[in-house]
């Protein structure tokens, strides 16, 4: 469940244009946004949770070095939130518990 | 796009711009390949979007960018955003991810550009959803025009934590608390290197001005903290820390961390190039001569990625490694680039100036670099530090070698979160040195790849492709 977001958006900003599905709840979000940012605007601070203990987890870094930020987007499991813009009608599940993660990791 | 290119310059950060630019001037033909949707790297990150926060919040520095990124716009660089390199080989092919397929190119030089992490900061409950770095909270600014209303608390050290500090202030938003980590031994040995400081006294200044502001509002700033502890029942509710003997809490949804970056060295460790200890910046760099060059033939390093110096020494860093690669490439004569390098280089010098008196002021305090035991230190699979110490009491004497007692650098951030802290630990526990301790092997790919991905290969050399392929089954 969100908590009413701390975050606010610059007032001379673009408005929120856009909506999302984050665990199939209706989230406005501005394009150009990233995942993980339109989120945390949201108040969606858990975005997933561990495979090894089951506790939430959301964005760390925001750039891509952490992994924290994984989600299921659109139907593909473990793309980082953080490095993917949002597009209007975008579905995105929180990862949880165990992860398949994408080839090529030892 | 074409399958060969003189120039690839990883990274369109303040140092790959330069780098890229530098090259196309002389006559290379440059590929300049970045993930983010836009050039500007961390500092100037949405710097050309239109719906960006102002000069008024960000400040000259930031503004500061535009002119790299007109220069760029001008050249002839070919420029790839949303691209994500997850490959390079010493033989210069370069393996990356665009829209949901992979591309291979081949580059006669490679200029690596590609940055700094954040140092990761460990202490219990780091890993609470609303902690985040202060670096992440400076993109949430940057691209979304994200400020902080309500129970927001800074902790760390270094200048970083004081510029997002002013600039949500400016931005109107609300600061609970900073809470200084510096030790104040920390002061004492920076005094020494006072002097070579002021010789570029602009970082002061700006510095002592960032200070200014959040005196001016009135921020309660806490210094020489310790012990730091975040809590709460799920996700974050408060930061609790020791301050001259004395316990402190402070209630808080989000808590933005920063102890200072560190070089970003997953492509130059997975090339297997040498990389030597820094024993003042507490990190690895991977090593290189004044012109950029390392010891794999027509590889070149650039910015933050090689050694920390800031966006302004990266940018210079980037010209020298233009120059030199554009040199290597023939189309700059060596006579005319050695005049062009030596006066860069001397700019470089002075603008190094100040480093070795920040190094010493924001050296990061030990109990980040090897925290008390019930600290998870990797994140991805959940290994405590007191693990990681009870690993090496069962004779475990190597990085590498924590990873077969408890999985930790095997998840997803290839050990990009835990790498310095399980050596730190290691080098601590056993009395030796960092560089015999060592660091992770990183095995390419450094960014997941997905089959479809792979499969999805675009190659003018067929042949190659169906090697990369065998090599990921
Ligand atoms: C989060 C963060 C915020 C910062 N904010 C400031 C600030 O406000 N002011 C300041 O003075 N300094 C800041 N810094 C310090 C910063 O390191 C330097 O100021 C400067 O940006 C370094 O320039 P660079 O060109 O070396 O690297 P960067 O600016 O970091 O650029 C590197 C680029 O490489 C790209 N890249 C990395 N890996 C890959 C890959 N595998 N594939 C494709 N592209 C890749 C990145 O997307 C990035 O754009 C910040 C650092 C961080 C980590
Ligand atoms: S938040 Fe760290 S990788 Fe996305």
């Amino acid at each position: 469940m969100p908590s009413a977001s701390t975050f606010a958006r610059l007032p001379d900003g673009p408005a929120e244009d856009i909506t999302i599905l984050f665990n199939g709840e209706a989230v406005r979000a501005r394009s150009g946004d990233t995942v993980a940012a339109a989120l945390i605007a949201a108040g969606h601070r858990i975005t997933r949770t561990t495979p090894v203990s089951g506790t939430g987890r959301g964005p760390y870094c925001m750039m891509g070095a952490c992994f924290e930020c994984l989600v299921e987007i659109d139907g593909e499991p473990n793309r980082q939130g953080c490095m993917v813009q949002v597009r209007d009608g975008m579905r995105i599940d929180a990862m949880s518990g165990a992860r398949k993660l994408a080839e090529g990791n030892p | 796009m074409t399958g060969r290119v003189q120039l690839a310059v990883i990274g369109a950060g303040p140092a790959g711009m330069a780098a890229a630019v530098e090259a196309a001037n002389c006559g290379a033909s440059v590929v300049l390949i970045d993930e983010q949707p836009a050039p500007g790297g961390q500092i100037y990150r949405a710097i050309t979007s239109a719906a960006r926060p102002g000069k008024a919040i960000l400040g000259d520095d930031y503004e500061n960018g535009a002119k790299l990124t007109d220069t760029l716009a001008a050249s002839t660089v070919d420029h790839w955003t949303a691209t994500t390199v997850w490959q390079v080989t010493p033989e210069r092919e370069i393996y990356m991810t665009r829209d949901g397929a992979s591309h291979r190119i081949t580059a006669d030089a490679i200029v690596i550009a590609n940055g700094a992490t954040e140092r990761p900061m460990p202490f219990p409950g780091w890993t609470l959803p609303g902690v985040m770095t202060a670096g992440a909270g400076q993109i949430l600014l940057k691209t979304a025009g994200l400020v902080p209303q309500a129970g927001l608390v800074l902790a760390g050290s270094g200048p970083l934590l004081f510029l997002i500090a002013a600039q949500y202030l400016r931005a109107g938003g609300a600061i609970e608390a900073l809470v200084e980590t510096t030790p104040r031994s920390n002061y004492r040995t920076a005094l020494r290197h006072l002097p070579g400081a002021l010789r570029t006294p602009g970082y002061l200044r700006k510095g002592l001005g960032l200070l200014a502001e959040l005196r001016k509002h009135k921020v309660r700033h806490v210094k020489t903290a310790t012990r730091l502890q975040a809590v709460g029942d799920g996700r974050l509710q408060a930061l609790r820390f020791s301050r001259a003997g004395r316990q402190h809490e402070i209630a808080c949804t989000t808590l933005m961390l920063h102890i200072g970056v560190v070089p970003n060295v997953q492509i130059t460790r997975a090339l297997n190039l040498p990389h030597d200890w820094d024993a003042l910046q507490r990190c690895w760099r991977p090593r290189r001569d004044a012109d950029g060059a390392t010891e794999l033939d027509g590889i070149f390093l650039a910015g933050d990625g090689a050694g920390i110096g800031g966006a302004v020494v990266a940018e210079l860093e980037g010209r020298i490694a233009g120059l030199a690669s554009a040199r290597a490439l023939g189309t700059l004569e060596t006579g005319k680039a050695e005049a062009r390098l030596a006066a860069e280089r001397s700019r470089l010098a002075q603008e190094m100036a100040p480093r070795p008196f920040l190094d010493a002021l924001y050296a990061p305090s030990p109990e980040f670099l090897a925290p008390p035991d019930d600290t998870i230190v990797c994140r991805c699979e959940e290994v405590t530090a007191g693990q990681i110490r009870s690993y090496v009491g069962l004779g475990c004497i190597g990085p590498n070698q924590t990873k077969s007692f408890g999985r930790s650098g095997m998840g997803p951030c290839q050990g990009r979160l835990c790498g310095l802290t399980v050596s730190e630990i290691i080098a601590s526990e056993t009395a030796r040195p960092m560089a015999e301790v060592g660091y992770y092997r990183i095995r390419p790919p450094i960014k997941p790849v997905t089959l479809g991905e792979l499969a999805a290969l675009h190659d003018d050399q067929a042949a190659a492709a169906d090697r990369s392929l065998e090599n990921a089954s």
